[in-house]
This record gives C-alpha cells, sequence and structure tokens, in this order.
C-alpha cells in the first residue's frame, strides 16, 4: 500500500440549484426525507458550510439550532456553556451574563446550572440549547429537528415558543420531519428531495406531497411481500402506524382530535376469525389503554387464507395527555385458549401534542364550574361541583 | 425565482472563514473561549492549578539534579538553577500552545459544526490560554529569581515584548498546525517529535557560551524560542550573559528569527485562512 495513495472518492452535490427568498417574519418551512439536504441546506444558510456555487443573502442577525445543539463543550458546566454559546451567537459577554438566568429560567434546569455538560441527558442538553437559541434575540432564527428529542412537555412549550416567535414577526426557518407543525406554524414550505427543490409553496400542499414521497406504495408491498415470505408463521404483523383525522400517517397528534391505529397483517396460512388487540403504553411502560376485536361485539373478523391481508384499525379520540406512546399489537386465533400468531412489542409510536397539561395521564372531555352555595337556611348545601358534561 | 431584485443593503454570507465578521465579536470570542478554557484547566481536577505548575517544576527539578550534580552542565553559569527555570517555563509555554493547538479545531467540532464564527479564534484563544498560564507559572520564576537574590532592574521590562514576540512565534505555528490537522492526523505525533527536537536544541539546559562551534551557536539562536530565552536571561537573570544579538553574531541577525516568526505568521494566516471555509465539512 502506498502510504500517499488517495482513496478514490465520489463527487455528491447535496444541494442543486436552490432557489427561494424568505420574507420579514415569514415561517418557513424545510421539509424533506433522510439525505434529501435539508441540514446541508441549513448550514449553508447559517454560514458553516460554504456553497460552492451561488449566493446567500442574510438581513439580520442569526441564531441557529443545528444538529440537536449549538455546539456544548461537555466538560464545562451549563452557566459556562451557555455564556460560550452566548458569545459565538453574537452576544458581548456583559449581555451574555445577564441572559444566564434568563436561559436557565426557560430550559428549567435551575438545579443543574454547576452540573457539567457531559453528565446531562441528551433531552435536558437539547432543552438548554434550545433556550439559548431563543434567548439571544436574533432576527432569523435557523432550526434543525427541534421536535425530534426531548420530552412532550418540551416538545409543547416548542410550539408555545413558535408562537410567540410568530407573534413577534421573527423570520424562521424550520426543518422537520413533523408535517402537522408544518401546516400548523408554516406560512410557506419547502420540499427537498435529493438535494432539488421538489415543491415550493403552501403547507398543505407540501405536506401532502411529502406523505406520498415518503410512504410510497413500492416499499409496503415489498415489506407484505416480505411478510409473505414466511410460510410457518400463519400471521405476520408487517406494519404498524398511527394515522390523524385526515388519514395521513403521523407521529404527532393533536390532543382532542380523532385519530386512529392501523397494523397491516399478512396471512401465511388459513385463519378463520383471527382476535386482533393492541395496547398503548406510556413512556413508563404502563399500559394506557387497550382494546381488542373480542370485546367489541364483532364475532367474527372473517376467514383468511395465505396470501391475504387485513389492516386491523383502532380509531379513538385522542385523549391522552401529552406524552409519547407505543403500542402493541397481536393478533390470536381464537378457540379454545388463545394461540398468539404473532405479536409485535412497540410496533408503532404516537406523540400527542396539546396545548396544555393537566397532569393527569387522560385528559378527559370535561367541564369545570364554581359555584355560590344557595344561601337558604337548609341543613346541608347542594354539591359545589359538577364534573361531568 | 432567481431573478427576484435582492434589496440593497443586505450583506451575503460568506460561508465560514478565518475572520469574518465584527472585530469586536472577534475579541469577545477569543477571550471567553480561554478564559473558559483557563477555567476549565484550573478548575478541572482537585488540585488544578497546582498541576499546571508542577508539570514544569518537576523538569525543572530532574534537569537540575542532573546537570548539577551528575553531569556539571551547569558550573560556570551565573545563577543557572535560575536560568534553567526560567527557560522552562518559556518553553512550556511555547509547547503547550502549539502542541494544544494542534488538534484544538478538531476538539471545537462541536461549535465548528454548529455555528457560523471567524475560525481564527480557536487557535488564538489557545496561545491566549496558555499566556494565562505562562502569566501564573512565570510568577513562580520571579518568586525564586527574588529568593536567590538577583537584583530588579528595569531591563526587566523586556520581558514584556520578548513574551508578546515568542507569542506571535507560537500564533504563526498554531494557525498552520491546527489547520493541517483537520486533513493530516499525522501531525500530532510529528509535532510532538518536534517540540522534543525544539527543547533540546533551543539553549534551554545548556549556556549558549559553552557549545564549542561558534558556527552552532549562531544556528540555535535562530529559532525564535531560543532567542527568546536568551535575551531573557541576559535582560532578567544575569546582565553578564550575552544577548541574542551577542549569540548570534551581531544584533543585525537577529532579523532572522524575526523573519522567522513573521514568515510563519503570514503563511499560518493564508493557510488557515484557506483552509477555514472547508474545515466543517473536513471534521
Amino acid at each position: 500500500m502506498h502510504p500517499f495513495k488517495r482513496t478514490g472518492y465520489e463527487h455528491m452535490s447535496a444541494l442543486n440549484e436552490i432557489s427561494f427568498s424568505v420574507g420579514n417574519g415569514e415561517f418557513f418551512g424545510i421539509v424533506g426525507r433522510n439525505g434529501s439536504g435539508k441540514s446541508t441546506l441549513l448550514k449553508c444558510l447559517a454560514g458553516i458550510y460554504k456553497a460552492d456555487e451561488g449566493e446567500i443573502y442574510m438581513d439580520g442577525r442569526v441564531a441557529t439550532f443545528i444538529e440537536l445543539g449549538v455546539g456544548f463543550n461537555p466538560d464545562l458546566v451549563a452557566r459556562d456553556n451557555i455564556m460560550l454559546n452566548a458569545v459565538m451567537l453574537g452576544l458581548s459577554p456583559a449581555e451574555a451574563r445577564k441572559r444566564v438566568d434568563e436561559v436557565i429560567d426557560f430550559a428549567e434546569l435551575h438545579e443543574f446550572t454547576d452540573l457539567k455538560l457531559k453528565n446531562y441527558s441528551s433531552g435536558m442538553q437539547v432543552r438548554l440549547a434550545f433556550s439559548v437559541m431563543i434567548q439571544v434575540d436574533a432576527d432569523i432564527l435557523l432550526i434543525d429537528e427541534v421536535l425530534a428529542v426531548g420530552d412532550a412537555a418540551f416538545q409543547q412549550k416548542c410550539f408555545d415558543e413558535f408562537h410567540r416567535l410568530r407573534d413577534e414577526k421573527k423570520t424562521i426557518l424550520f426543518v422537520t420531519h413533523d408535517m402537522p407543525s408544518v401546516n400548523r406554524f408554516c406560512d410557506r414550505a419547502m420540499l427537498l428531495e435529493r438535494g432539488d427543490m421538489m415543491l415550493l409553496g403552501d403547507p398543505d400542499e407540501i405536506t401532502d406531497q411529502y406523505i406520498k414521497v415518503n410512504f410510497p406504495q413500492a416499499t409496503l408491498d415489498a415489506a407484505v411481500a416480505e411478510g409473505h415470505a414466511r410460510p410457518d408463521q400463519a400471521a405476520v404483523i408487517v406494519e404498524a402506524w398511527f394515522e390523524e383525522e385526515r388519514g395521513d400517517r403521523h407521529e404527532y397528534l393533536p390532543q382532542g382530535r380523532p385519530c386512529s391505529f392501523k397494523a397491516l397483517v399478512a396471512f401465511n396460512q388459513e385463519v378463520e376469525d383471527p382476535a386482533f388487540s393492541m395496547m398503548l403504553k406510556d413512556d413508563e411502560g404502563s399500559n394506557i389503554f387497550g382494546t381488542s376485536t373480542i370485546w367489541k361485539n364483532e364475532e367474527s373478523t372473517g376467514h383468511f387464507m395465505p396470501g391475504d391481508q387485513a389492516v386491523f384499525g383502532v380509531s379513538f379520540d385522542n385523549r391522552l395527555s401529552a406524552g409519547r406512546y407505543y403500542a402493541t399489537v397481536q393478533v390470536a386465533q381464537r378457540g379454545g385458549g388463545q394461540v398468539v400468531l404473532d405479536k409485535r412489542e412497540n410496533a408503532a409510536t404516537m406523540v400527542t401534542t396539546a396545548t396544555r397539561s393537566t397532569g393527569g395521564v387522560v385528559d378527559l372531555p370535561h367541564d369545570v364550574e364554581v359555584r355560590r352555595p344557595v344561601r337558604a337556611p337548609r341543613p346541608a348545601p347542594e354539591p359545589a361541583g359538577d364534573a361531568s358534561r | 425565482m432567481s431573478t427576484e431584485a435582492i434589496p440593497s443593503g443586505i450583506k451575503p454570507i460568506s460561508g465560514p472563514s478565518a475572520l469574518a465578521g465584527d472585530p469586536r465579536r472577534f475579541l469577545h470570542l477569543t477571550w471567553t473561549l480561554a478564559v473558559l478554557e483557563f477555567r476549565l484547566k484550573f478548575f478541572g481536577s482537585v488540585l488544578g492549578y497546582l498541576w499546571q505548575l508542577v508539570k514544569p517544576l518537576m523538569l525543572f527539578g530532574v534537569m537540575l539534579f542532573v546537570f548539577t550534580k551528575a553531569v556539571k552542565l551547569g558550573s560556570g553559569v551565573t545563577e543557572y538553577p535560575v536560568v534553567l527555570l526560567s527557560g522552562i517555563v518559556m518553553f512550556t509555554f511555547f509547547s503547550e500552545s502549539t502542541a494544544t493547538a494542534v488538534s484544538s479545531v478538531v476538539d471545537r467540532e462541536g461549535l465548528v459544526r454548529k455555528i457560523h464564527f471567524p475560525r481564527l479564534v480557536i487557535p488564538l484563544s489557545v496561545v491566549l490560554t496558555a499566556y494565562f498560564n505562562l502569566g501564573l507559572n512565570y510568577i513562580a520564576v520571579v518568586i525564586f529569581i527574588l529568593a536567590r537574590g538577583v537584583e530588579v532592574r528595569w531591563s526587566w521590562l523586556e520581558l514584556i515584548p520578548l513574551v508578546l514576540f515568542l507569542g506571535l512565534f507560537a500564533t504563526g505555528l498554531s494557525m498552520i498546525l491546527s489547520s493541517l490537522f483537520v486533513r493530516f492526523r499525522d501531525i500530532r505525533p510529528i509535532w510532538e517529535v518536534a517540540l522534543q527536537a525544539i527543547f533540546y536544541g533551543s539553549a534551554i539546559f545548556y549556556p549558549i557560551e559553552n557549545i564549542p562551534s561558534v558556527k552552532l551557536q549562531h544556528l540555535i539562536m535562530c529559532n525564535p524560542l531560543a532567542a527568546v530565552t536568551q535575551q531573557i536571561r541576559h535582560a532578567v537573570i544575569d546582565p553578564g550573559a550575552p544577548t541574542a544579538g551577542q549569540a548570534i553574531g551581531g544584533d543585525i541577525r537577529l532579523l532572522i528569527p524575526i523573519g522567522i516568526t513573521l514568515a510563519l505568521l503570514v503563511i499560518g494566516f493564508w493557510w488557515f485562512n484557506r483552509e477555514a471555509p472547508r474545515i466543517a465539512e473536513e471534521l
């Protein structure tokens, strides 16, 4: 081996001829599959990568939140990291010192200010990074995948903050996989596919197109074929997912809206009247809600032959409190004692997004009222609260 | 769509560079990075600063023993222990700044890949941190000097420009080393070996005037580090010792170490500036 021999490399351009302009105060979404060039685009905008060709213009101070963070030093304590990042993002050391407490307040990490960053959980780091970015008063914010990590409460906080930033007319470029939040916040959006701009326009158009690009029939067909390729297993759970009310696949489901769980099952042997069941668990693995075709009155689910498929669906109003949930799905043979044909633990996951937190596991439809008791000289007043609708 | 007019007064984003942007931000950043790094060393371990001091002192102790008791290299040199300690502290500054600089840009990956800031801040902050350490270490030297009964003289002020000059030399090298290391990881072992060679070649533990060949004396003095330590020896410790100018064979020849330093600064900046836009991608 020659020591100075260059290993061959392929030329790969991450972005091609992308041209767009974002107005002052606009909330602009950038969506696309993994590897489509979203993050590269954001890095070029942020001035971290240099574009080989073309020009980028930016008016105002830019704050970046890229690759789940703003660049922390793991050996420094949170306070010092905030200082460092605030200065990096353009504040003077004096200004930065003043903001440190605000950042910690926002991140709700008071107990951990003197803890080294390496001892932070990844969720805490992201919270801190997001807080720094929010608190430096930039005119333009470049945000990459902030919703991908962090617990539900933090995601909620991000959503609230997005509302505030919108109201303050900040310009925001926002990379995400989460289509509902594109619909919810963005004025316009762009869909990238392999470095090309496929579409630029209304969030609705973009999200529809994204779903078409992202869940092509071909991959599902391949998964089904794979499921059928196991003749020894009577039934195979091919795939499971959640859908929002319009029937599009989504992981993030708004509270209080209808949604559904779906599972696609492929049969390789003759099965008469199989039983399908689903159990929703929360982050800690506690069972939150479960249902089955047996518990409903649907006595017969059908007669399936090898090569048949079935879609098991559970539609419900999302009354879960904000948080992440996992669905376990099972297909069983009915008869004397159930025989489990296939079971997938945590086959699909969903996140409830909510505008408020009640603190419980579920947020049931309810009313709250306070009344003065009638001032008649009765021995016992009427009950003061009535919690049913 | 590309035909949309760009409103005047908006600056294009030029991508990452060595110096981009507001000079005040540049200074703030360099200062903040250096202070945090220094604090990290100071409070990072239980004994913190003590280790910072113990390292050069250990080397000093060993050398003092070897060269005064075993080899007698130091005999006939006025205040040999002080000369040795001062030289070691200067070399520590030089080796610490350059050796840390080698991997500094790579170590700061988290920042480089996520924030747009003038990249030159990184090697400069490393040199600045080394200055903080030098300042503390030199306190030990001064205490030692005074304890030995060396006279306090106005010529001590020469220390300031000399140390600044040494810092420029270290800065030039730091810029080259840190940007090269991004692409060639072999730089680290190479530089470790080079530092050893520089230590032995810089007249730190032997007096320059004891080298038999005058030509070799002159050659050694071409090294800016050697010239600086020699001049410090003359100005601070022993007025009887040859100045850097005398040791190199004429003051005019001091232009050689000065020239080397300036050349390294220019080449270093040019090279770093050339590499800066691509650093984030090559990490």
